[in-house]
């Protein structure tokens, strides 16, 4: 059994991203950038069915720019076996995405594909389910648990009324969420060993797949500002305020 | 050309963030056609005729569209695409799932959680949890998109006549089993659609005190919401997170209680008409977009909170 993991270099979710006056984007230099936090819970769940036996070996992909390498270097010292940079520069839309991880699947022949349901930056919430078609696979979103069997994975799912269980027949995409498990903090001396672990480098365009942009970005702008309100002295003028001033009570 | 708005039901009624994803798909183009996709669903099928902005609605049987597997769903939708400018639904966990298959399956980029429409290739979402705006413009000849519901009205349910068209059911890949469902049972009103939320966070410390908000939310008639940290906790289940990766609500009142106010969760209420913030910590920064805060521990707020909006009954009484 052998699992490709999906990860994506995001801005550190803790940044306060800022727009950039002219409308084209979002200040992104020298901010912060990090594993996309349910990509994080991915490589874990991965790894765990490594430790567990039930997996042979553990692949981390990322595409992006240079830098996207660090993402890899990460996912190699919290237990992936070894990872593979698709080098492009810009932002490539999730279809694109898609397109490029097809390739790299047709060629590592995984069993499952994991990575996070959504990624920070532009909460698409698409490429699983992308893949998942392009493949013709099956696919298991939102997972906050997974139980792999012989032929098939039982998924439970996050959905706006509570919990729902699927059977999934492998090969499968699954789509992380942040509940599915903890995820790991690298030890040092597993940092030092991911040093020299093998990043396989691909271009993304030499792979002949067409990840041209479909959708144009006009206009990038700071949502109105919600302008604070008062502190109220105790819940008396609370529900004062709520019943005569907002009248929402 | 028409639009397809793809239904989210659940065979006997249609759930209302339908309404507002039919209203948005009218303004994309009149000629609004629904799909019902489901089993013995004739029922969704009256109810969505009965919607003036629909001009028709496609009904197609099959047991294997009882539990909307995404994998059974695509391919009947791609089927009837052909005939469609647009396909729609709503940006929750219904239409989040399917959606981007048929994208795919359509070989069209989709556009995920709109909030606006500006024209019918033009529209605006939001980035970053809803710290930036985007406004982008699809290119694909045929576009997929997804609403997010609470950015649009309702469509209004009653006065339409729309035919009900039979649509043969498509071949399945048969490679998705569904097992089980576990919802949440409750009588209090929806989160997505109330008008008032009261939300707990980690400083409820222990699921045994949500017992402190459930009973303002009884009070009030709201729904009972929650900070990731506290379904982390396992304080309350994940159906009532709100947040980026959870539900986006816009009530008229939205009471944080014990919530530090992450942007992560601010992503999730912050168009909220009223805010109001309950926390110890003075600087936490919810407190930053509440329309009203009050610096208190809520183990002794709740309950006085509690106490005067029952004094106000008797007062209205």
């Amino acid at each position: 059994m052998k699992i490709l993991v999906a990860i994506k270099r995001v801005i550190d979710y803790n940044v306060q991203i800022r727009v950039k006056e002219d409308g084209t984007g979002i200040h992104a230099d020298n901010v912060k950038m990090s594993t996309n936090p349910p990509d994080d819970n991915a490589v874990e769940e991965a790894v765990k069915l490594k430790e567990a036996g039930k997996v042979k070996e553990v692949i981390a992909i990322t595409i992006g720019e240079e830098k996207a390498q660090e993402t890899v270097r990460k996912a190699l010292a919290v237990g992936v076996d070894r990872g593979i940079h698709v080098k492009a520069e810009g932002y490539i839309e999730p279809l694109g995405v898609s397109k490029i991880l097809k390739k790299i699947v047709e060629k590592e022949k995984p069993d499952l594909v994991f990575m996070g349901k959504q990624a920070i930056d532009d909460d698409c919430n698409q490429t699983g389910q992308m893949l998942s078609a392009m493949l013709n696979w099956s696919q298991g979103t939102f997972a906050s648990k997974i139980e792999l069997k012989d032929k098939s994975v039982h998924v439970t799912r996050e959905v706006d009324e509570g919990l729902e269980t699927i059977e999934i027949n492998l090969p499968a995409i699954v789509t992380c969420d942040l509940r599915l498990n903890e995820p790991r903090y690298a030890s040092l001396p597993n940092i030092m060993k991911a040093k020299k672990k093998p990043i396989e480098q691909l271009i993304a365009k030499d792979l002949g797949v067409d990840i041209c942009n479909r959708i144009q970005q006009l206009k990038v702008e700071e949502p109105s500002k919600r302008k604070g309100g008062i502190k109220v002295a105790n819940v008396t003028e609370l529900v004062n305020k709520l019943k005569n001033e907002a009248k929402v009570i | 050309m028409s639009v397809l708005l793809i239904a989210e039901h659940n065979n006997s009624n249609l759930k209302t963030f339908s309404l507002n994803a039919i209203n948005a798909a009218s303004k994309i183009d009149s000629n609004v056609h629904v799909l019902v996709a489901g089993n013995q669903c004739e029922n969704v099928c009256k109810e969505v005729a009965s919607i003036p902005l629909v001009k028709k609605v496609l009904q197609s049987e099959s047991t294997n569209y009882e539990n909307f597997l995404a994998e059974n769903l695509a391919p009947l939708i791609v089927k009837l695409a052909d005939k469609y400018s647009h396909i729609i639904a709503s940006a929750n966990t219904f239409g989040k799932n399917f959606m981007p298959r048929v994208a795919a399956m359509l070989d069209t980029s989709q556009v995920s959680d709109v909030i606006k429409i500006k024209s019918s290739d033009t529209f605006i979402r939001p980035i970053y949890a809803g710290n930036a705006f985007v406004t982008v413009k699809s290119n694909d000849k045929k576009k997929c998109i997804t609403i997010r519901p609470t950015s649009f009205d309702p469509a209004s349910t009653s006065g339409g006549s729309a035919q009900i068209e039979k649509i043969e059911a498509s071949d399945i890949p048969n490679i998705s089993k569904f097992i089980k469902k576990e919802e949440t049972k409750s009588e209090r009103p929806e989160l997505g659609t109330a008008r008032i939320v009261i939300s707990g966070g980690r400083g409820m410390q222990s699921g045994e005190n949500f017992k402190l908000i459930n009973a303002i939310a009884d009070k009030l008639n709201a729904a009972v919401g929650a900070s990731r940290a506290a379904v982390d906790a396992g304080y309350i289940s994940n159906d009532h997170q709100v947040g980026q990766t959870g539900k986006v609500v816009v009530p008229d009142l939205y009471i944080a209680v014990g919530i530090s106010g992450a942007i992560q969760h601010l992503a999730g209420m912050k168009e909220s008409k009223v805010i109001v913030a309950i926390n110890k910590d003075g600087e936490a920064p919810i407190f930053s977009i509440a329309d009203y805060g009050l610096e208190a521990d809520l183990f002794e707020a709740l309950p006085q909170f509690l106490e005067e909006l029952n004094k106000l009954n008797t007062i209205q009484k």
